[in-house]
């Protein structure tokens, strides 16, 4: 690897995290702005123009707090925990293409942490990992309601990542279709959802060629999963104030507590801008390119790509404000009883007509 | 599909509500500082001690606001006045008259039980004291000058709105003394503390403000 290769990643790297600091403080801001307005409040307004600096006010308050460890913590898991959280956190979004890939001389320069080409199977696996930090901290905190905060967290992730994946696999299996072979590369699903559906019918030569269009049936469940998987309301019975007083980060305090905070945020973001990368098109759009300078051309997709997901970010905070918390059984239910069938029947039927159109019917 | 429909009304509401928000229509939030409320008419707040026309005070030492506050909060001790130069037209005077504002509950039980008039309430509320010490306000703070301007605590603070003190509260513009129907239509009440001139009401006629109707006894 030559020098310059190596400097390009290294930027794309920490130009990535950085985007997503700057996007989950603006997003914790927004989130708390949105909920006053549909709530007739007005919401921070004091730090800052429209009090958008209130996430690094509180950020820098919880700073320079003490961090308490309580004499019961475990205390090597108790200190692990908040990085398991927020490391997972960051790697996934490093997975999603935030912008269209571009020459500098000849080096390519793509606007990605990394492009791995199992690219969705390790967001997976990440997205299970950060399971892992809340029951760690929920049982290391010796103390009750964090413990049930963690008890809860293992039968809700692990059976709303079934769902997930599952509506994951029947987004992969159409993809294959699109494009020469399977794949499991982000960046690859984003190129093949370019364009428009203008080849099955020129009706629908300006409907963009995203993946909802086929695959709405999987975007629906995909999207009840990651509000699940990312613990927020109406599923957020891991933390559950009223009940559980914060459940697993009740013993956490100053920066550890921040910590989790930034890892339910960051997820928020990474998770939305994967529905965006699988089911809106990523940074797929028209830049009309020759018709506006190189420069614009090249920044609107990254600027379709917010869009998209700040879309999905803001029904998380539209279903914030409006649903009240499931009962622990109807949670249950709705995971085992409705998602998961859901999902199986709609990737076989899927699949089916994939089948169908590929390589005709087989009595035929 | 209840379901649906359910869920898809309840995120009607929230959109719905947001946008109102934005727009300023639904909006019930006062940045309070920046903008003040009008204060409804019969507001509780700060006391006064309240002065005849003629620069008297009005407080006889009676200690019947002690005796009826339901907080103690309320200290007086009266005096016999001097026969040369007295401070109140009756017997005695206020001599001692402390208020521990931390522990009032702005019932206005005292302003009930005032036989003269004497202690009101204003609107104003701004009270907020960084020392306990400073929060039992006493004879000198509470009661007016001979030019009827009521001292306020902290002149010098930018939040300081003075009409407030020259605002009465709900009793003094309250109805006729022992709901005797001689009273009904008279008015008994001025709209400021202190010695004022009775004007009658926008809509009243120049009637003797104090006075009953003759031939009535109700």
């Amino acid at each position: 690897m030559s020098w310059p290769e190596f400097g390009i990643i290294a930027l794309r790297v920490v130009v990535t995290f950085v985007l997503l600091l700057v996007v989950t403080v603006i997003n914790v801001w927004a989130e708390r702005k949105i909920v006053a307005d549909m709530q007739s409040r007005i919401g921070p307004s004091r730090a800052g123009p429209w009090g958008i600096l209130q996430t690094v006010a509180d950020g820098l308050k919880l700073f320079f707090k003490e961090s308490v460890i309580p004499r019961k913590v475990e205390l090597g898991l108790y200190l692990l925990a908040p990085f398991l959280a927020i490391i997972p956190a960051f790697l996934i979004f490093m997975m999603v293409p935030w912008g269209r890939p571009f020459m500098i001389g000849d080096y390519e320069v793509t606007l990605q942490g990394a492009d791995l080409n199992i690219g969705l199977l390790f967001i997976l696996a990440m997205s299970s990992m950060a399971v892992y930090a809340v029951v760690l901290a929920g049982w290391s905190s010796g103390s009750k309601y964090p413990l049930l905060g963690g008890v809860r967290a293992t039968a809700q992730a692990i059976s709303y990542e079934a769902a997930m994946g599952l509506a994951m696999v029947a987004v992969v299996v159409f993809t294959a279709t699109q494009g020469l072979g399977g794949t499991l590369s982000m960046a690859e699903i984003v190129e093949r959802q370019t364009g428009t559906w203008g080849d099955i019918s020129p009706v629908l030569s300006f409907v963009p060629r995203w993946n909802i269009f086929p695959q709405i049936v999987a975007f629906i469940i995909f999207m009840i999963a990651i509000v699940a998987e990312t613990n927020r309301a109406p599923f957020d019975l891991v933390e559950a104030e009223q009940e559980l007083v914060g459940g697993f980060h009740t013993e956490y305090s100053g920066m550890r507590f921040a910590m989790f905070f930034l890892a339910e945020y960051v997820n928020i973001f990474s998770m939305s801008a994967i529905a965006a990368t699988l089911f809106l098109g990523g940074w797929a759009g028209p830049t009309f390119e020759g018709f506006l300078p190189g420069l614009i051309s090249g920044l609107l997709p990254t600027i379709y790509f917010l869009i998209k997901t700040y879309a999905i970010v803001f029904v998380f905070f539209w279903l914030r404000a409006t649903l009240p918390r499931l009962r622990y059984d109807q949670l249950m239910t709705l995971g085992w009883k409705g998602l998961i069938p859901a999902a199986l029947v709609w990737l076989v039927i899927s699949t089916v007509a994939i089948g169908f159109r590929q390589f005709g019917a087989p009595w035929s | 599909m209840g379901v649906i429909t359910e869920f898809l009304k309840g995120l009607r509401v929230t959109g719905g509500t947001m946008l109102r928000t934005i727009t300023g229509q639904e909006l019930v939030t006062t940045e309070y500082p920046k903008e003040m409320r009008q204060k409804p008419q019969r507001f509780h707040g700060r006391h006064v001690l309240n002065r005849y026309p003629d620069g008297m005070e009005k407080c006889i030492g009676c200690e019947l606001c002690a005796g009826v506050c339901p907080a103690k909060c309320i200290f007086v001790r009266g005096m016999d006045n001097d026969p040369e130069n007295p401070a109140s037209p009756g017997e005695r005077f206020g001599f001692v008259y402390e208020i521990n504002m931390l522990r009032c509950i702005f019932c206005a039980l005292c302003v009930e039980a005032c036989p003269t008039e004497a202690i009101t309430m204003t609107h104003l509320f701004e009270m907020s004291t960084t020392n306990r010490k400073d929060a039992i306000y006493t004879r000198e703070t509470l009661l007016m000058d001979e030019k009827g301007e009521v001292p306020h605590m902290f002149p010098d603070d930018e939040l300081a709105d003075m009409d407030e003190l020259d605002v009465a509260d709900g009793w003094v513009r309250a109805t006729a003394p022992s709901g005797m129907t001689a009273y009904q239509g008279v008015k008994m009440w001025q709209g400021t503390p202190g010695p004022g001139d009775w004007d009658p009401e926008p809509e009243q006629s120049e009637i003797d403000a104090r006075s009953p109707t003759e031939g009535d006894d109700g």
